[in-house]
């Protein structure tokens, strides 16, 4: 999926890109369905304390496993706790989570990325490490990485942010050293402009789209890593309602109550398939070539 | 070609040199004492001093990433903490259930992935194409494990239609044991297939644009011909590589989906081990999926070079 991220980095934005790259993402109506959907997500997350409807550690065990209805739409739990509630702080969660390690992971891979493909000398060393630290399928040095450091919400971001900054500095790399190639970049060495200038007013400019269609995906990919984590007991502990966790916990009850792990599975589905849409999207509205394919 | 092969073989073990030192680091970062954990809460300090000296822990670090890497090179894995055996024995007892699941699944993935994607390619812009893209991307968001209860919930729990987990009685026969197997190679294909399907588009529509096909069509050959004969078999070579990809990505689905369905494999074996701290069984599992996954990749690099002519080296 990296791969096709590419292209786009080769042309420079044309005027008010901003407005030009709105346009046409709202264009397509997959990927406005999307942005509503991640707006949903946000503004539940955010607004959680206010809009949820009950408290998310509220037990009424008078209506434990309780089916959907209207003063429950998603039922309850074992504990008589609103799945509804519950799916909203778990939002908070999963999305803080999925934030955090696009933060991380975009910044150190772009630091890694822009000094392999300026640095002759260092390219190979860190690419080899790149390439060791992704010969390691996902979720294995996700889950050896939690062993290693513990429990919390910081150690999953850690954890999740090593496994995919390598993917990051893979793609920043590759649009490097196709810009180093180009001529307004030759054009600023020619005149004497310090590799530091280069670097910040002419390479990172262009990586800003690149960069931001694999921070989508680096964002979709961690939530459902920081699910399956959560899932094996390998995530944030069971007492957080993380949608991984809710989950797990509901595979018990599942036979009675099977809205425990539809209305969390549908949160993730949800999430998860509108970044992947925007991501889509921002790729072919940030690339020329495709937008003339499709 | 041969200079090729030699230096992707160097290339590849200076990689696995690489996974090797970052299993080291992240063995020796784990919190709590392998010594203690072995002996139980009920060993005294002389008892876990004395087990530490005999494992070597005592020695400073990097003496013992030297002795580390030696018997990484001779291939020991030492003993399971928990197992009473070797991990190697472990590793081997596990691993035919894996690559079944693995086989089974990536089997499954391309059966519905190619002929989707070259479909959609075929009616791009289309609504066919539409809604299959936007159905590979629902495929794609869907985490495996919970394609896995839900097919466990309603295939088996409520229409008895497949075994609910496990891998059968120890007595079952080979077929038998191919039922327990075909929820979790759905759990774990349907992602991938999402994923082959949306290369295979990608692919088939690049071939699509080439002059060739446009001559082949101007000269009036049928249109399946066209698709079949000319288009396909260019964009064969990077299907392929996206297939060689999705066995190494399901290795790592695997670990998840055989702890939905209680299938004894390699990816259960490293779950338990992670929540025991079984040591030895994390570093051996750590080494021994990661070496596999680069001979994928490098058998991949070279099935590459022998099917597309026009790559050269």
């Amino acid at each position: 999926m990296s791969d096709l991220a590419l292209p786009a980095a080769t042309r420079a934005p044309s005027a008010s890109p901003a407005l030009l790259l709105l346009r046409r993402l709202v264009r397509r109506r997959l990927v406005l369905i999307s942005l509503f959907i991640l707006l949903v997500m946000v503004v539940a997350a955010v607004g959680a304390p206010w809009l949820a409807p009950y408290s998310p550690r509220k037990m009424d065990i008078a209506h434990r496993l309780a089916a959907p209805s209207a003063a429950h739409w998603f039922g309850t739990d074992e504990f008589g706790r609103d799945v509804l509630t519950r799916c909203m702080y778990g939002a908070r969660l999963s999305l803080t989570v999925g934030l955090l390690v696009v933060a991380v992971s975009l910044t150190l891979g772009t630091v890694l990325g822009v000094v392999s493909g300026y640095v002759r000398q260092l390219d190979g060393l860190l690419m080899r490490v790149t390439d060791a630290l992704m010969a390691f399928p996902d979720i294995l040095l996700a889950i050896a990485l939690m062993a290693a450091l513990g429990a919390s919400l910081t150690d999953v971001v850690i954890a999740l942010s090593t496994v995919y900054t390598p993917r990051v500095a893979r793609v920043a790399r590759g649009a490097v050293l196709v810009l180093r190639e180009l001529q307004f970049i030759e054009a600023a060495e020619a005149l004497g402009a310090s590799s530091r200038r280069v670097i910040v007013v002419h390479l990172l400019p262009n990586l800003l789209s690149p960069l931001l269609v694999q921070g989508t995906f680096v964002f979709a990919f961690s939530i459902l890593t920081e699910a399956a984590l959560s899932f094996l007991g390998a995530g944030v502990p069971p007492t957080s309602a993380t949608w991984g966790n809710m989950i797990a916990t509901a595979q018990e009850y599942m036979q009675n109550a099977d809205w425990l792990i539809l209305a969390p599975g549908l949160c993730i589905v949800l999430t998860v398939l509108s970044l992947q849409a925007v991501g889509d999207g921002l790729r072919d509205a940030l690339d020329p070539r495709l937008r003339r394919l499709t | 070609m041969t200079r090729y092969l030699l230096r992707r073989l160097a290339g590849m073990i200076v990689v696995m040199f690489l996974v090797a030192t970052i299993v080291f680091v992240i063995a020796h970062v784990i919190p709590g004492d392998p010594a203690a954990v072995m002996l139980g809460p009920a060993a005294t300090a002389a008892d876990v001093e004395a087990l530490r000296e005999r494992l070597g822990l005592d020695a400073p670090l990097p003496v013992q990433y030297v002795q580390f890497m030696d018997s990484v090179v001779h291939l020991r894995l030492g003993e399971s903490i928990f197992l009473s055996r070797s991990v190697t024995q472990a590793l081997a007892e596990r691993a035919p259930l894996t690559i079944q699941l693995t086989v089974l699944a990536a089997g499954l993935a391309t059966l519905i992935g190619v002929p989707i994607g070259v479909l959609s390619a075929v009616k791009r812009g289309g609504a066919l194409d539409q809604g299959l893209t936007a159905a590979a991307m629902a495929g794609a968001s869907l985490p495996s494990f919970w394609i896995g209860l839900t097919l466990i919930e309603y295939l088996s729990v409520r229409l008895h239609l497949l075994p609910v987990a496990g891998y059968g009685p120890p007595d079952a026969s080979p077929l038998e044991r191919l039922t327990y197997l075909i929820m979790p190679a759905i759990a774990l294909g349907i992602p991938s297939s999402a994923l082959i399907m949306r290369f295979t588009r990608t692919s088939m529509l690049d071939v699509l644009q080439e002059d060739y096909v446009r001559t082949a069509r101007a000269k009036g050959l049928r249109p399946s011909t066209v698709i079949f004969k000319h288009a396909f078999r260019n964009a064969r070579t990077s299907v392929l590589t996206v297939i060689g990809l999705t066995v190494a990505g399901l290795l790592g689905g695997a670990i998840v989906t055989e702890t939905v369905f209680a299938l004894p494999g390699v990816g259960n074996l490293v779950v338990s081990a992670v929540l025991r701290r079984d040591y030895p069984v994390i570093q051996g599992a750590l080494l021994v999926i990661s070496g596999v996954y680069v001979l994928i990749n490098l058998g991949i690099d070279i099935l590459y070079a022998v099917l597309d002519p026009r790559v050269r080296y």
